[in-house]
């Protein structure tokens, strides 16, 4: 099978990024020490744009994965193919990572299945090794590979959550919605709209953001605001832009969804 | 209507109605003419309506024959303007209000047949507060800066942290528009508190003017107008929508009064300060959201409130403190500073800033809240407030949950509605129910059960480790972790012969995962004493160890109370927690208690269950019997029939309940309660501890 050229993964352009602490400092610093890194923060506050702009500034691969709840311990490493007249190894994402010194940024990692921290831990230790059982090899990982998790801490479920002995592997970062002056130049930046419309954007996610564990499981993230500020740049009403675009994506219950249709008509 | 008498049937004379009418109505009725005069009104009813009365009057007077005596005085009244259905709504009102507050509330809606058909007939545009309630509570707490209250009050105005808003709204002859008022009044309440309408402890000084009452007044126009616009700058879509509605046009105020109020940073100081010069004119009529001000009920609740944040305040900074970094009692305490963010000013929310020894810091979410709650009543943070308690003040507290369930006030309680069903109807919030704890009691009877049914455990333990999650090969996938073997030399063979190469060559390993929730409630009222407690007890007991081998989540929870307003339930076995010695102690000290309100019970624990994320939630009712209550109507049918409906309820909301009962006389109104549901009636008592557990193995398989 072909495998995509990793030149592919590669970032060509700078991805845009706010520094909103010391993270890409914390990154650099764990990836030089080779230290696996964890990435904590609620939906849509640049968890995957920052990892785009690391591998950009580290010129290093990236592949993602992102998790789902079948994702298995295979589905990383890699399987057997059958083609018209052989079997063929077909490596997963997580070993063509190590093969080539890439980036490993696993998305949302408490979705994919148990068994998958088989092959993290050794991978995520001073190891760094991948057993391939099923080819009987076992991949040494080059310094330049480094694993990225991501993971929602806000879901407050039992199910949800990471076991110790994986979370202790890592250095953590942890990403939050930005404050408002700086969420507000990134909508500028993302949308092009004006600083006004920006700005009560910016006033919008923030009151549905105190609905968060009294009906809504997030606010809005800021991801949700370049959606509405790129309808808006469109020049689609803001009322409406937002109500499809943040209400709507934020609930379906009715009662919820006509309050957070009532905040938007109170800000716009 | 229950009557199935054909409508077409002559109406019944006066003679005829006494007797049947005598049976409810109160007996002083006929001492004088008023019950002639009644008859002979009701005599020239139609045949339906009088059977409408028939049915309805003793309904009424199981709360109160005065009330039946009420209805039928007005019968005719009401059948002139109102459709049945109306009248049934009317009917629905008086109890309600009844229920609420009593007698004389009940006369004021049955007294008054013909208002409450202009209501009906105003319902197109008359907006009441229950049915807006919903989304402005959402709405306010999107606003937020602290936990807002709503409830109904006579004109909109506020305590600082309730909002009370008038009953229902007709100001607009559309109902959207009256919603709009409603979001209106919140808004300027809400921008009372943010914006410090409330700070400054103005109370005193007002009432030193010659009429304070005056003074109060052009102290609301004037907040009003500087209110009006903060919130034009933070809430423009609103004020624009509300600009609509009324032409926008403000109070006139005297000249150069509207410049000082808009100045950035004013405060309620100006409005104060203008007071003097604007007492010479006659206060302006306000816009229809502004309110009242009732500085007396801000009073009350902030001297309440502000001690009390600030006690919470220190401890919270303590255990914040004590979570960063373990403290020693000689070291010196670390400087914690806060304030509020200059460019708060265009913003809802207020922006505090907090340094722990100069550096800036996030605290977590319960400082921050009460920071932002201080802040809002003072329109500052005293550094004399940021004082955390000592090192180890965040240890729980010994003697802390006794204390709380000692204060028996409404507070911690749950209030549920129960359906009755002569009314057709909900009463609301009708049952109080609070959640007990049980002191564990160390009787060794876990021991000796465990002793006792060793056997039969190791039996059980077995039955129920086969249920366990197992793993299965899923042949012939598109794709797996291994190439399937079988599927593969097929897929050759087809090959060879030139038919396409199958893609399904693959096997997938499989765990079939037990995704379950079982909420088990254990009749704990007082006619279970003796052998049903003990038999009971060892269900328990032998439930828990068999499911420990499942690792399904599951809670068990006691139920007793006695009467409406005490029901209790008492957690033996919350989900979070572990099948340990604590549960095992609350399993000994589970003793019979009072009565069985089931209805409120089911309510109650049906919404626990509903809060675990499972694909299957499962709520095994464990009883002895029919639902009763003291002194009450509940016994009978009419507890059937409320915990009938609370399980249909329960059944609407996801769980499947199912029902165990060790009642003699169950067959005769199981069918009915349960019907609905399913459920099994042990009569071998003595065999219900193994039995409890071979239902939980059928239902789950």
């Amino acid at each position: 099978m072909n495998h995509p050229a990793e030149s592919a993964f590669l970032i060509e352009s700078e991805p845009y990024y706010e520094a909103v602490g010391d993270e890409v400092a914390l990154f650099e610093a764990a990836y030089h020490s080779r230290i696996p890194v964890l990435l904590k923060g609620p939906t849509g506050c640049g968890k995957t744009r920052f990892m785009e702009y690391m591998a950009w500034r580290l010129k290093r691969p990236l592949i993602t994965v992102s998790c789902h709840d079948d994702l298995s311990a295979a589905d990383l490493v890699g399987r057997y193919l059958i083609t018209a007249s052989e079997t063929v190894w077909m490596d997963g994402p997580l070993a063509r990572a190590v093969r080539c010194g890439g980036i490993c940024y696993l998305d949302e990692v408490v979705e994919a299945r148990k068994d998958t921290t088989v092959v993290i831990h050794p991978l995520a230790d001073d190891r760094r090794i991948l057993p391939m059982e099923k080819r009987g090899e076992v991949l040494r990982a080059p310094p330049e590979f480094v694993l990225a998790l991501s993971y929602n801490p806000g879901y407050q479920s039992v199910l949800k959550e990471l076991k110790p002995s994986t979370r202790q592997r890592f250095v953590a970062i942890e990403f939050d919605y930005p404050a408002a002056a700086l969420e507000e130049k990134i909508v500028r930046a993302e949308t092009g709209i004006g600083a006004e419309d920006a700005g009560k954007l910016v006033h919008l996610a923030g009151l549905t953001r105190n609905l968060k564990h009294n009906g809504l499981d997030e606010g809005a993230s800021t991801r949700l605001l370049v959606h509405a500020g790129k309808l808006i740049a469109r020049g689609i009403a803001p009322r409406i832009a937002c109500q499809g675009a943040i209400a709507q994506a934020l609930t379906d219950e009715p009662e919820m969804l006509a309050a957070l249709n009532e905040l938007i008509s109170a800000v716009f | 209507m229950s009557s199935s008498a054909p409508f077409s049937e002559a109406a019944l004379e006066a003679a005829q109605l006494g007797p049947l009418l005598e049976e409810f109505l109160p007996a002083s009725t006929w001492h004088d003419a008023s019950g002639e005069k009644l008859l002979a009104q009701l005599a020239l009813l139609t045949r339906a309506q009088q059977e409408f009365v028939l049915h309805w009057g003793p309904v009424l007077a199981r709360n109160s024959a005065t009330m039946a005596y009420g209805m039928a005085r007005q019968a005719n009244a009401a059948f002139a303007c109102m459709a049945t259905d109306d009248i049934e709504r009317w009917l629905a009102r008086a109890m309600d209000a009844y229920d609420k507050a009593g007698l004389s509330a009940a006369f004021a809606v049955l007294n008054h047949p013909a208002r409450f058909a202009e209501e009906r007939r105003s319902a197109a545009t008359r907006l009441h507060l229950d049915e807006a309630l919903g989304v402005l509570e959402l709405f306010a707490c999107g606003l937020a800066g602290r936990q807002f209250q709503i409830a109904e009050g006579d004109c909109a105005h506020s305590d600082s942290a309730t909002f009370f808003l008038p009953a229902s709204l007709e100001h607009y002859p559309r109902k959207e528009d009256n919603f709009l008022l409603y979001k209106g009044m919140v808004a300027h309440l809400w921008a009372q508190v943010r914006f410090g309408t409330f700070a400054g402890a103005w109370f005193e000084r007002l009432e030193a003017y010659p009429d304070p009452e005056r003074a109060l007044a052009w102290l609301n126009v004037l907040e009003a107008e500087r209110l009006e616009i903060r919130l034009r700058k933070i809430f423009g879509g609103l004020m624009r929508d509300l600009d609509t509605l009324d032409g926008g046009a403000r109070p006139a105020l005297p000249g150069g009064f509207a410049e000082q109020l808009a100045a950035p940073g004013a405060g309620v100081a100006v409005s104060l300060a203008l007071l003097d010069a604007a007492l010479a004119h006659e206060p302006p009529p306000l816009r229809p959201y502004v309110g009242e001000l009732r500085p007396a009920l801000v009073r009350l609740a902030m001297q309440t409130r502000i001690p009390q944040e600030k006690a919470a305040l220190v401890k919270a900074l303590g255990k914040w403190l004590d979570e960063i970094q373990p403290r020693r009692e000689d070291a010196p305490q670390p400087e914690i500073r806060a304030g509020i963010a200059a460019e708060a000013e265009e913003r809802a929310a207020l922006d505090i800033v907090v340094t722990l020894d100069g550096k800036p810091v996030a605290p977590p979410e319960k400082v921050r809240e009460l920071l932002g709650s201080i802040a809002l009543d003072l329109g500052e943070i005293p550094p004399e407030y940021l004082v955390p308690a000592g090192p180890g003040a965040s240890a729980p507290e010994a003697g802390k949950t006794q204390k709380n369930q000692d204060a028996a006030s409404a507070a911690d309680a749950y209030t549920y509605p129960e359906w009755d069903y002569e009314r057709r109807n909900y009463r609301k919030q009708w049952c109080m129910l609070r959640e007990r704890a049980l002191a564990p009691k160390g009787d060794d009877f876990v021991r000796r059960t465990l002793a006792r049914y060793h056997g039969k455990i190791y039996q059980l333990k077995r039955a129920f480790e086969m249920l366990r999650g197992e793993e299965r090969t899923l042949k012939r996938q598109q794709n797996g972790d291994d190439v399937d073997f079988d599927a593969l030399v097929e897929a050759y063979a087809d090959l060879r012969c030139g038919r396409e190469l199958s893609e399904h060559v693959f096997s997938r390993r499989l765990k079939v995962e037990r995704n379950m929730a079982l909420m088990l409630m254990v009749d704990m009222s007082g006619s279970t004493k003796g052998w049903i407690n003990d038999v009971e007890r060892e269900s328990l007991v032998l439930l828990c160890e068999a499911l420990e081998q499942l690792g399904d989540r599951y809670a068990i929870y006691g139920f007793s109370g006695m009467t409406r307003l005490n029901c209790e339930v008492y957690p033996i076995k919350e989900f979070a927690e572990p099948y340990g010695d604590t549960v095992r102690r609350r399993i000994e000290a589970v003793t019979p208690r009072d009565y069985t309100r089931m209805g409120a019970a089911i309510r109650h624990l049906s919404w626990r269950l509903n809060q675990v994320d499972a694909r299957v939630r499962l709520l095994i009712t464990l009883s002895d019997g029919k639902p009763d209550d003291f002194h009450d109507q509940y016994r009978g049918t009419y507890g059937i029939e409320d915990t009938r409906m609370a399980l249909l309820e329960a059944k609407r909301a996801g769980i499947h309940p199912y029902c165990i009962t060790i009642d003699k006389e169950g067959p005769q109104y199981l069918p009915h309660m349960y019907g609905a549901v399913n459920y099994a009636l042990i009569d071998d008592v003595k065999r219900l501890p193994l039995k409890i557990a071979d239902i939980y193995r059928k239902l789950t398989t």
